[in-house]
């Protein structure tokens, strides 16, 4: 008999350890929102459905909430738009100063948010613009918009032209071409492209507030706002809550490609 | 680069666009976006250099006292009163990406090189691995504190065991905001990691493996090499959010007066002390340093792969 390689179950073993480590912070917010806590959500008093069954009765939590989605949406749609556009134009058309182009993308990328936010927050004052609603969607929309362009363009790499060729061998009109065939194909791309905007936008702390976080409650900001006096179990909830709706969205579709896939390998 | 990973088929087909034309349309496509972030992203920038060279007659509740100018003596401060918030915001920022590089590599090596051939399971585990973005960052971080908070569990055994003296805590420390930072930005470094791990020939280790070199010195020489730009790519993700990151040294979080960080002092000037000018300054000081890495990066990788 082969001796039992220990050598092989480090690096398993170690994966372990790992995702233990990524994953305890989510266990503990999720196990803190069924916590029975009357005043602090600090210790364990014991397990209730309550924060989960009654999550909007106190604490303003669900309008902090509210605001962020109105938010997010809005600037979603703003920004994979304008995303979407550039990276088809990346990707499928020669131009200038294409090196310039990537550098101003990559740039809002790599910016800390507190120079992003304060350097927003000063243009905003020497304009005379009031913070609120709409200076917190011209911000979220501005460091939504690179993350657009990189998803979408992942997609577009992967789009045969010859598919467009051939509508327009068929006579389809470019607008045509693009509604029926181009973009129906980019779709994946562009709902993920939005997923990850929504995601990005509705967890965003510190650029909102520098830029309305005064006057207007995110669900980041009441976070913060709250974490003086003890954040209450109903954070939690939508924090738990948030966190299984989107794995579950990824999950979906990585289940689902990867199905198409061993299909396809089928067919050939 | 990295942000590839976010996108679930990213194929390599390259095809050689017949359909690629010049000028015009590209520029109609590309116009709105780019006005949008020259407005709002570069704008900003000079604004914040003017702000930084303006002065603040009284420090007023609501900004009254404030007058455009040249004044350089904002940034002068930098070398004397925030001396000690530029000493934090960077070694924290470097320990933290070092601890983080160590931890992720083996890790996306696992993923990308052990679990070669199990697309599914290399997935999923990626998945785990971004699972922290989608619970809310100030959760995660409040989760942490609570976890080691001053009457936690953990605190009273490491008491009990000698470990910490009977008035030391964990909380407040550098180490609970280098810690915090670590996790923080631990998925900025494993997906850049994985993508180029994941792409990495296997037949390149064998072949080091063949011509008798050592586990060892296949990795130095050969894995590590060829992995280098997810390493400088993962790095630089890493570093800079982090250099610039507040929320885990904040008192409410794992810091305290002891662990400022640039970016606490950022906030504090400007959002509760209305001094605009020297968080301006700051801010401007902050991203000069972060121009400077990326240049160095650009100009050693080019910019092509930068998207």
């Amino acid at each position: 008999m082969k001796a039992f390689d220990f050598k092989k179950l480090i690096l398993p073993f170690y994966a372990v350890i790992a995702f233990v480590f990524l994953l305890l912070p989510i266990a503990y917010t999720v196990a803190f929102s069924f916590n029975d806590s009357t005043k602090s959500n600090a210790q364990w008093q014991g397990f209730t459905l309550n924060n989960w069954l009654q999550v909007c009765v106190r604490q303003g939590v669900c309008e902090a909430v509210g605001s962020s989605i109105l938010i997010g949406v809005i600037s979603t749609l703003i920004a994979t738009v304008l995303g979407t556009m550039i990276a088809i134009a990346l990707v499928r058309y020669k131009f200038k100063a294409r090196e310039a182009v990537s550098l101003g993308l990559f740039l809002p990328m790599a910016t800390p948010e507190v120079v992003m936010g304060s350097g927003l927050a000063a243009e905003f004052f020497n304009l005379g613009i009031g913070q609120g609603y709409l200076t917190i969607i011209i911000a979220h929309v501005m460091f939504c918009l690179s993350f657009v362009v990189v998803t979408v363009k992942a997609r577009v790499q992967t789009l045969d032209p010859a598919l467009e060729e051939a509508g327009r061998d068929l006579y389809a009109n470019p607008r045509r071409v693009f509604m029926k065939i181009t973009l129906p194909l980019l779709m994946p791309g562009i709902a993920a492209a939005a997923l990850l905007s929504f995601a990005l936008s509705f967890d965003d702390f510190i650029i909102t507030y520098f830029n309305g976080g005064q006057t207007v409650t995110t669900f980041p900001i009441f976070i913060y706002a709250a974490a003086t006096r003890g954040v209450p179990a109903e954070a939690n909830v939508i924090g738990s809550a948030v966190f299984f709706l989107a794995i579950a969205i990824v999950l979906f579709v990585q289940i689902r490609s990867s199905l198409r896939n061993t299909r396809l390998a089928k067919l050939k | 680069m990295a942000f590839g990973a976010f996108a679930h088929s990213t194929s390599d087909i390259k095809h050689k666009n017949a359909s690629q034309k010049t000028g015009k349309i590209a520029w109609i496509l590309l116009a709105p976006g780019l006005a949008y972030l020259a407005l709002f992203f570069l704008a900003p920038l000079f604004s914040l250099i003017a702000v930084s060279l303006g002065s603040i007659e009284a420090v007023s509740l609501a900004n009254q006292g404030f007058r455009y100018g040249f004044n350089i003596q904002n940034f002068a401060q930098l070398g004397t009163d925030y001396l000690p918030h530029v000493i934090r915001s960077f070694s924290y920022a470097l320990i933290a990406t070092a601890a983080a590089l160590l931890i992720s590599y083996p890790l996306a090596y696992f993923i990308g090189v052990k679990l070669r051939g199990r697309p599914l399971l290399q997935r999923m585990l990626v998945t785990l691995v971004i699972a922290p973005f989608f619970i809310s960052f100030l959760l995660r971080t409040l989760a942490w504190s609570q976890i080691f908070s001053n009457e936690s569990w953990i605190v009273h055994e490491l008491q009990t065991l000698g470990l910490l003296a009977p008035d030391q805590y964990i909380i407040g420390t550098p180490f609970a905001v280098v810690f915090g930072l670590t996790y923080n930005f631990i998925p900025f470094m494993t997906l850049p990691l994985y993508t180029t791990l994941e792409k990495l020939d296997i037949r390149y280790l064998e072949a080091g493996a063949d011509l008798y070199a050592s586990p060892r010195k296949v990795f130095t020489k050969v894995t590590l090499p060829l992995s280098m730009p997810g390493v400088i790519s993962g790095t630089l993700l890493t570093f800079i959010p982090m250099a610039g990151d507040y929320v885990n040294a904040s008192k409410n979080f794992l810091g305290s007066a002891h662990t400022q960080m640039l970016g606490n002092v950022i906030e504090s000037k400007y959002i509760s002390e209305h001094n605009m000018p020297i968080a301006s300054a700051l801010s401007v000081a902050l991203m000069a340093v972060i121009l400077i890495i990326v240049g160095v990066y650009v100009k050693r990788t080019g910019s092509e792969d930068l998207l």
